[in-house]
């Protein structure tokens, strides 16, 4: 899976370079953050411009990056979602969970 | 001319295969001849109920036992879109799920919740050599 992962400031941005977020390879995004809070950053923006698809397992993934942050006291925030993938949010109401920004300048200023 | 389409596909036990089939609900959603709603969205729909269903008999009914196999038919006739997916598993009981616990934030759950939002009636039964997991979808 392609993810680039760059530290900025204290907050970690995980930019996913895929088309579809699935149960393919949401398993390595799952366990990229993991590591992360095993380092101790436990403030994660998640951008998902490149990503057109994602299924139930994608969300899962980032229900788990958003959970394990939560009891960091850290946080996971998403930014760049298209259209249909936003809908996913909606469709599942995790809309109500996740910070969701327009861009990543706007998600990591938020922190 | 009644529009009618026949598609099936076997594939390995494999996740990797998911976006294959997900992209081929995709194209029939564009290709329909007669639809009248948003196509772009149907296009996202069938690729999700494709892969969702997909990747519950890989996992689950499965085991991601990669000697096993996976089979897919869609079918289109009189405005009815027709979707089994075929497992060699032990099969599970769909109406006994329950819907995902939208208070308690859960890692899982989300799947069979998705296909059973977007299409009209879904249905899991025993076959021969394992159980079928069907779908289907009035588009007008």
């Amino acid at each position: 899976m392609m993810l680039n992962i760059e530290e900025k400031g204290a907050v970690v941005l995980i930019e996913v370079k895929e088309e579809r977020l699935d149960a393919h390879n949401s398993g390595e995004l799952k366990s990229q953050m993991l590591s992360l809070f095993e380092e101790g950053k436990n403030d994660i923006v998640v951008a998902l411009h490149d990503v057109r698809f994602v299924d139930s397992s994608g969300l899962g993934a980032l229900v788990s990056g958003f959970k394990n942050a939560s009891a960091r006291n850290g946080n996971l925030k998403l930014c760049g979602l298209q259209s249909q993938v936003k809908s996913m949010f909606e469709l599942t109401r995790l809309h109500r969970v996740f910070e969701i920004f327009p861009d990543t300048a706007e998600a990591l200023a938020s922190f | 001319m009644n529009e009618k389409i026949e598609v099936d596909i076997k594939v390995p036990n494999q996740t990797r295969y998911l976006g294959l089939i997900g992209k081929i609900g995709e194209d029939i959603a564009r290709t329909l001849k007669k639809y009248h709603g948003d196509r772009e969205e149907l296009a996202y729909h069938l690729n999700l109920v494709l892969t969702e269903a997909m990747a519950n008999a890989i996992c689950h009914a499965n085991e991601g036992d990669p000697e096993k196999e996976v089979h897919v038919s869609i079918s289109f006739a009189d405005r009815v879109l027709n979707i089994k997916v075929y497992d060699q598993g032990q099969g599970f009981d769909v109406n006994a799920l329950p819907a995902p616990d939208f208070q308690n934030l859960e890692e899982h759950g989300r799947g069979i919740y998705i296909i059973r939002t977007l299409m009209d009636r879904v249905t899991y039964e025993k076959y021969a050599h394992g159980n079928v997991l069907e779908m289907q979808k009035t588009l007008k």
